[in-house]
């Protein structure tokens, strides 16, 4: 075989080459990443082997697969948690290399073809939550289409090729389809072929020790004779580490699949069911609370130049930076950054979680022992708090929306006349209501937003 | 006189500039003739893919119910077929509007798409308001923006009533470029 293919030797060589000694668990998340792609690759053809990517069966077969198809709950399951975990390895290998100056020289090529490969895994998600093709898919489209509106000059026919022609229709669901099945999977497979291809031309990245700085004049002869001395193969010395990782990985996947399945799917994929809410799956949260939570105006800017710039920056860091220290503990800065990025990626993941800035359309009428009258204006003033929307936005006692302020105590801090003026003439967040209400249910409200005070014994 | 290249010829020996230049030739035609053919193949796949893309929608009248049907001053949604569905569009191929009765001949029609990221907003009857569930964009019952990110008013469609029926015309979603 080696004879005629040279391949068992050249597998060999390359499940062999050399690595530094003490390149250990930290080193584990870039083939794990890997390994869930694999799993996603798997499970995605089997899917594949049900689902019809056509606008008017999709919604049925997922339903099918969901419900019917022996292990198809299971399946679904394990395709979700397996993007989830793919979208969770690619941050923390990322955040890895950059901690440990692994990007700097000579591996540039291998941080940007990184950057890449974390672009498209986050479109694979994306675009993967929108083959589920149920209202939330449907919607999803819609504000993908909006947001691409924005960019300049390109924008509306960017919108038009999102959507696959002028509303939602038959060639939506295709379009996405070709893009997760076929684009995206050949890009990444191309990308993560260079991208280890790169790694075996550079090497794996010694660990960073203080004070030992990276001089491209003399790195690749430094990294030579480490490996001389001290590397070991990476099959099997450093390759268990993988290994063990990944399996644990999968086990995990596999759990979580069995335990709880994939997500649940939404109602049809009918444009004319308005009452949606659509939501991006878990990766995509807290991008969804940064739209919501920009200063008006500045959303149109960032929804053009925040990928784009976030995407830029990160591929010109080693060409800005590729030399001198790689330790993070003399990299201040760098470990300041990576912790920043994932306290504000938390928060807004948090905030896009509980969404505060979304009306709450469910909010049934406040109970009476909330209301504390079952008759008279204080009644008559919630049931028009209910009635005209307020609570859809405001809390009481715990009840409503989150989008404005709680009230359950407002004539603690505002006056019958401060709540005048804002019920009519409203603010930046709420409609002036001078035009809609009598000045009977103006009274009524008031009677009802002045009993809303602190109990004190 | 001209160096003798280094590059070896068939023979082994370095090759003499007619074997260079038939050598250039070659390589040249093997490149036009590869572009030539990825053009050929590549040409109608992305006119395939991108030319619809540039076909404009036909829009058309479409009845959503008989006059008598719609109480004055009400709002309520109805739903339409899109212009030209495809035929395995199956339920995608449906639209919605928010119709409200002025008089007894005059309807107006507003989109459902708020003007912000253009999730579908809900009319709230007893407030007189359209809502959004997405990122709490609030309009009047005319469509004017009343609160939230919303940059424009609800777009409004066009409406008739045409023997006795009321008739919006279909339209793109409203994509908006501020």
């Amino acid at each position: 075989m080696d004879d005629r293919t040279g391949l068992p030797g050249m597998i060999a060589r390359t499940a062999r080459h050399l690595v530094p000694p003490d390149a250990k668990w930290w080193y584990v998340f870039g083939s794990a990443t890997l390994c869930a792609f694999i799993v996603q690759v798997i499970s995605g053809i089997a899917l594949a082997f049900v689902y019809i990517p056509s606008a008017s069966e999709a919604y049925s077969t997922i339903h099918f697969i969901s419900e019917e198809a022996p292990f198809g709950h299971f399946l679904r399951g394990l395709h979700y948690y397996g993007a989830s975990a793919m979208v969770l390895m690619v941050s923390l290998h990322m955040a890895q290399v950059f901690l440990f100056g692994s990007y700097k020289f000579p591996r540039e090529l291998n941080w940007a073809t990184g950057v890449l490969l974390l672009g498209f895994t986050l479109l694979m998600g994306f675009t993967g939550q929108l083959l589920r093709w149920d209202q939330n898919a449907v919607w999803s489209v819609v504000v993908a289409a909006e947001q691409t509106a924005r960019v300049p000059f390109i924008g509306k026919w960017l919108a038009h090729l999102t959507l696959g022609g002028d509303t939602v229709g038959g060639a939506t669901l295709t379009r996405f389809f070709a893009i997760h099945v076929f684009i995206m999977p050949a890009l990444i497979l191309a990308f993560v072929g260079l991208h280890l291809w790169l790694v075996l031309r550079h090497g794996v990245s010694e660990p960073p020790k203080p004070g030992k700085l990276v001089d491209p004049k003399t790195y690749r002869q430094e990294y030579q004779q480490l490996l001389e001395k001290t590397g070991r193969p990476f099959w099997p010395d450093a390759a268990w580490r993988d290994v063990i990782f990944c399996v644990g990985m999968i086990v995990v996947i596999t759990v979580l699949a069995w335990l709880s399945g994939a997500p649940q799917l939404g109602k049809p994929p009918d444009p004319s069911l308005i009452a949606a809410s659509p939501r991006p799956d878990w990766y995509l949260l807290w991008y969804f609370a940064v739209l919501a939570l920009l200063p008006y105006g500045m959303e149109k800017y960032f929804m053009v130049f925040g990928p784009l710039l976030a995407g830029l920056l990160l591929i010109a860091l080693p060409f800005i930076s590729n030399r001198g220290e790689r330790s993070p503990r003399r990299r201040p800065w760098a470990v300041a950054a990576v912790l920043m990025i994932a306290v504000m990626i938390a928060t807004l993941w948090v905030a896009g979680a509980k969404s505060p800035w979304s009306p709450n359309f469910n909010a049934p009428p406040l109970s009476p022992s909330i209301v504390g009258a079952t008759n008279g204006p204080v009644f008559i003033g919630a049931q028009l708090f209910h009635a005209k929307g307020c609570l859809n936005c405001h809390l009481i006692a715990g009840d409503g929306g989150r989008r404005g302020p709680d009230l359950t105590a407002v004539s603690d801090r505002l006056s019958k006349n401060q709540m005048t003026l804002k019920i009519a003439n409203g603010a930046v967040n709420m409609p002036a209501y001078a035009a809609k209400l009598t000045p009977a249910e103006m009274d009524a409200l008031l009677a009802f937003l002045q009993s809303r005070k602190i109990q004190r014994p | 006189m001209k160096e003798p290249s280094a590059e070896p010829s068939s023979t082994g020996y370095p090759a003499s500039p007619a074997e260079l230049s038939r050598r250039k030739f070659l390589a040249r035609l093997s490149l036009a003739a590869g572009g030539v053919g990825a053009l050929i193949v590549t040409l109608p796949v992305a006119g395939f893919i991108l030319a619809p893309f540039f076909k404009r929608t036909q829009e058309v009248w479409r009845s959503v119910g008989k006059v008598e049907s719609f109480k004055t001053g009400e709002t309520v949604a109805v739903q339409y077929e899109d212009a030209s569905p495809l035929p395995w569009a199956g339920v995608t191929a449906r639209s919605a509007a928010w119709l409200r009765r002025v008089n007894a001949g005059t309807f107006i029609a507003f989109s459902i798409n708020c003007t912000h990221l253009g999730c579908p907003v809900r009319w709230l009857a007893e407030a007189n308001l359209f809502m959004c569930p997405c990122h709490g964009g609030v309009y009047y019952e005319d469509g004017t923006v009343a609160a939230g990110p919303p940059p424009l008013p609800l777009r409004r469609y066009p409406v008739r009533v045409k023997n006795g029926e009321v008739e919006i015309q279909t339209a793109p979603i409203p994509i908006i470029k501020k």
